[in-house]
């Protein structure tokens, strides 16, 4: 069926597989880059310089060809499988982990036009999406044939179960407010938005859903299975978790999904809470000039946001796995219900 | 695309050229169906407990797929949601917790085989009868995908919504209590004390 063009990019007359393509593989490489940003950034100097050491400086001015070289390790380790796992399972998991991140990517949008699918479910398509990785931490563990894989990968799924539900709750806050799951609507629900009448800065919801923002943070940090939350991980006690036996490409599969859903749920909190990729108040700049500022508006909060991720994760202690739970279902979850109580009573009343 | 119209036009009396016969669905639907019966039949075939779990992920998100293609994509987000991101993920956990040995297990047959079969075999014809006696005639359209610029789905979801809270508002309530029971039972019998 020949589709209508939907919108020319570039002067270009694409047809809509074309556009798609362009749109995927754009996609594709934002994300890979703000993840390769995001590692260089954070893991490798934000942590040096909070340790009060230089990190990586050979490779490239101030080591910012580390990455590269640290791939370049990666993918010539020879690939490992351990004579007990089971081969295929094994094998795919890492993919199943990496396709849930990168399908996580499809609806957030970065301006106007600049998003590969804007779906009318928006924020439920990303929560529903980030949810499937933890079909490919338990493949994991269960097929390494390796009894801390399976201990790292039952603690990864009895933790990401119990935080995907504050992470859940503390956005219907947002959807409450914004009147729409699309993520196009709530942004210009926020840049459309009045703070008692004046309209300088819109209205991120920051502002008005801060103890959804707060639950959200929480959650993904433990989605995200980093310190303190890292159970599933655990080096002192699990060595490694659902991660032990994986070497050479199949590891750095995991790391590339582990900091680029980093950055996915960072951009989300960004869209939702801090006005995603629009201008603070819009200031009257074309849909097609905001095709281009969008993405970097995004990029910033994100990257601002994922630093707060890395902030806590080398500030604090790992808590113990009860403490974890009861965190997220005595604290969390009631906490980010009464939020949706107060918040559909407020969106009634004003 | 137009052969495969007029063709259709021929066969379904009811078939009028306005609406559209999307030839990309119905391949998709081809391919899924195909994935998703070889699954549906290593589910209960393989020999390995995960390995049955990990088959269902594939038959459950064939249905996703399914939902998409009927353009209902709440729905189908909810299945990935609920049936993946959880139900399965229930699974994988319980088995492996419990019991979930590498490689192949003899005794995860029954003799319960040919009930099996037979209640399998009539619940297809009772469901295939009456799905094509009560929706054989009706088509979907898929004009909105068509020409509007910036096209989005938020239409389809807020139909749901509107469903959902509007006409079938008392059933849905009712539903909701409903979990909540099975929620409190399923508590007070894991509770020890």
């Amino acid at each position: 069926m020949t589709q209508a063009v939907l919108h020319p990019i570039l002067g270009l007359e694409l047809a809509y597989w074309q556009e798609t393509i362009i749109r995927v593989l754009l996609g594709l490489v934002a994300l890979l880059l703000l993840t390769g940003g995001v590692v260089y950034l954070y893991l490798f100097k934000f942590v040096s310089f909070m340790q009060s050491r230089l990190g990586p400086m050979e490779a490239g001015p101030y080591g910012s060809m580390q990455l590269l070289a640290e791939v370049g390790k990666w993918l010539q380790k020879e690939d490992i499988f351990t004579e007990d796992s089971d081969k295929f399972i094994f094998g795919i998991a890492p993919a199943v982990v990496l396709a849930s991140t990168f399908l996580m990517f499809v609806v957030i949008p970065a301006g106007p036009n600049a998003v590969v699918a804007d779906l009318g479910t928006g924020i439920y398509f990303v929560l529903a999406m980030s949810s499937l990785s933890v079909i490919g931490i338990l493949m994991a563990g269960w097929a390494s044939a390796n009894k801390y894989a399976l201990m790292g990968a039952l603690r990864a799924g009895g933790q990401l179960i119990a935080y995907e539900l504050p992470l859940i709750l503390a956005v219907v806050g947002v959807v409450i407010s914004a009147g729409s799951l699309n993520l196009q609507d709530i942004v210009a629900a926020q840049s459309d938005g009045a703070i008692f009448g004046w309209t300088g800065i819109g209205n991120p919801y920051i502002l008005t859903q801060i103890v959804g923002f707060t639950i959200f943070l929480i959650a993904v940090q433990a989605e995200l299975t980093q310190t303190p939350f890292d159970m599933p991980i655990a080096e002192s006690e699990l060595v490694a978790g659902y991660q032990v036996e994986y070497t050479g490409i199949r590891f750095l599969v995991y790391f590339i999904a582990e900091f680029a859903t980093a950055v996915a749920f960072a951009a989300v909190a960004s869209t939702l809470f801090l006005g995603g990729w629009q201008l603070p108040g819009a200031w009257g700049i074309s849909d097609g000039a905001m095709n281009a500022i969008g993405p970097i508006m995004i990029s910033i909060k994100a990257v601002l946001l994922v630093g707060v991720v890395f902030w806590v994760r080398f500030s604090l202690p790992r808590f113990r796995e009860d403490q974890l739970q009861k965190l997220a279902w005595k604290v969390l979850i009631p906490l980010a219900l009464a939020n949706i109580v107060v918040t559909g009573v407020m969106k009634v009343v004003f | 695309m137009n052969s495969a119209a007029a063709l259709l036009a021929q066969v379904v009396p009811s078939y009028t050229p306005e609406t559209t016969f999307d030839v990309p669905a119905n391949v998709v639907f081809a391919v899924q169906a195909v994935f998703m019966i070889f699954a549906a039949i290593r589910v209960v075939t393989t020999k390995n407990v995960v390995h049955a779990a990990l088959w269902l992920v594939v038959v459950l998100g064939g249905v996703g797929l399914n939902y998409v293609l009927l353009q209902a994509e709440f729905v189908a987000v909810t299945q990935f949601l609920v049936y993946l991101g959880a139900v399965i993920v229930l699974f994988l956990f319980g088995v492996m917790l419990t019991r979930a040995p590498l490689g192949v297990s003899d005794d995860l047959d029954n003799n319960q085989k040919k009930i099996g079969i037979g209640v399998g075999v009539a619940l297809l014809a009772v469901l295939s009868y009456a799905l094509i006696e009560s929706f054989g005639r009706s088509e979907l359209t898929f004009e909105a995908y068509e020409g509007v610029a910036g096209a989005n789905t938020n239409g389809r979801t807020q139909a749901v919504s509107d469903a959902i809270f509007g006409q079938y508002l008392i059933p849905f309530e009712m539903l909701s209590l409903l979990l909540l029971a099975a929620l409190i039972g399923a508590i007070v019998l894991a509770r020890r004390d």
